[in-house]
């Protein structure tokens, strides 16, 4: 029988790290799949106390959470597609067009 | 042994080894085969929960649909690959990383310490009929139903996005 608190460590590491690779890499593409660990590591909490507390409504958050998920890639990866074709680089330190 | 500790240690290092592997990883394509690795040992998590719906539903969305979605755009824009993380350590990713360890710390504390006798319950008998489809369907279709179409609009909404954003230049 395994206590909740190791997956909700196990799901604080994944955090972590996406949280390190989101501030370390520059590629866009990347640090959008870090963003997405990121999430998944808060599904990972949300399953395991619904899961312990015996309750669905848990799991109904992480669908939503998956939807919106899902819309986040449509939208980012457009954007991605948009800057590339713009200024030919996703290093996010090259785009800084918003920055004065 | 039980099979219960012996299959979460296995899908545990699986997940940090690759979520690990990602941030370190040069080729994006690599990150991206690596982040479907990682998917699938969360998917083996949600198992052993007794959350079976939403594992298939992990499976299906992430490690299919989100996935093939980030493979094809690598392959559209045809990228070099980064300058090594090793090569260029830089005063900023050094702080990050530090960053990173201290959040990462900071809950393990908080989990293991200060909140251990409000935290470690037993898992719930109820557990194995709350991840069923039948019983998320229904929370779904009642409870949660303005929800539920609220997220059906909102996917709609990214779906003009993004063909608003793909298809032409901006000035």
């Amino acid at each position: 029988m395994i206590p909740l608190s190791f997956y909700l460590i196990l799901s604080a590491a994944f955090f972590s790290i996406g949280v390190i690779g989101v501030l370390t890499r520059r590629n866009a593409i990347i640090v959008f799949m870090c963003i997405e660990m990121m999430l998944n590591a808060v599904n990972l909490s949300f399953i395991a106390f619904a899961s312990f507390f015996g309750d669905s409504s848990g799991q109904v958050f992480v669908f939503f959470v998956m939807a919106v998920a899902a819309a986040e890639v449509a939208i980012g990866l457009a954007i991605i597609i948009a800057l590339f074709r713009n200024k030919l680089t996703i290093n996010i330190d090259e785009i800084n067009i918003l920055k004065w | 042994m039980n099979i219960e500790i012996v299959a979460f240690a296995i899908l545990a290092t699986i997940g940090i080894a690759s979520a690990i592997l990602l941030v370190l990883q040069k080729n994006p394509v690599y990150s991206a085969l690596l982040l479907i690795l990682h998917f699938m040992a969360l998917a083996g998590l949600y198992l052993l929960l007794n959350a079976q719906f939403i594992a298939v539903l992990q499976i299906l969305v992430y490690a299919g649909a989100i996935m093939v979605l980030f493979v094809f755009v690598i392959m559209l824009l045809n990228l070099q690959n980064e300058q090594a993380l090793v090569d260029n350590f830089n005063i900023r990713k050094i702080v990050s990383f530090i960053l990173g360890v201290v959040l990462f710390l900071q809950f393990a504390v908080f989990f293991l310490v200060k909140a251990k006798n409000d935290i470690d319950i037993k898992k719930s008998p109820d557990s194995i009929d709350a991840g069923s489809i039948q019983n998320i369907g229904e929370a779904l279709f009642t409870t949660y139903l303005i929800p539920f179409e609220i997220a059906s609009f909102l996917l709609l909404v990214a779906i003009i996005g993004s063909i608003f954003l793909a298809k032409r230049k901006i000035e």
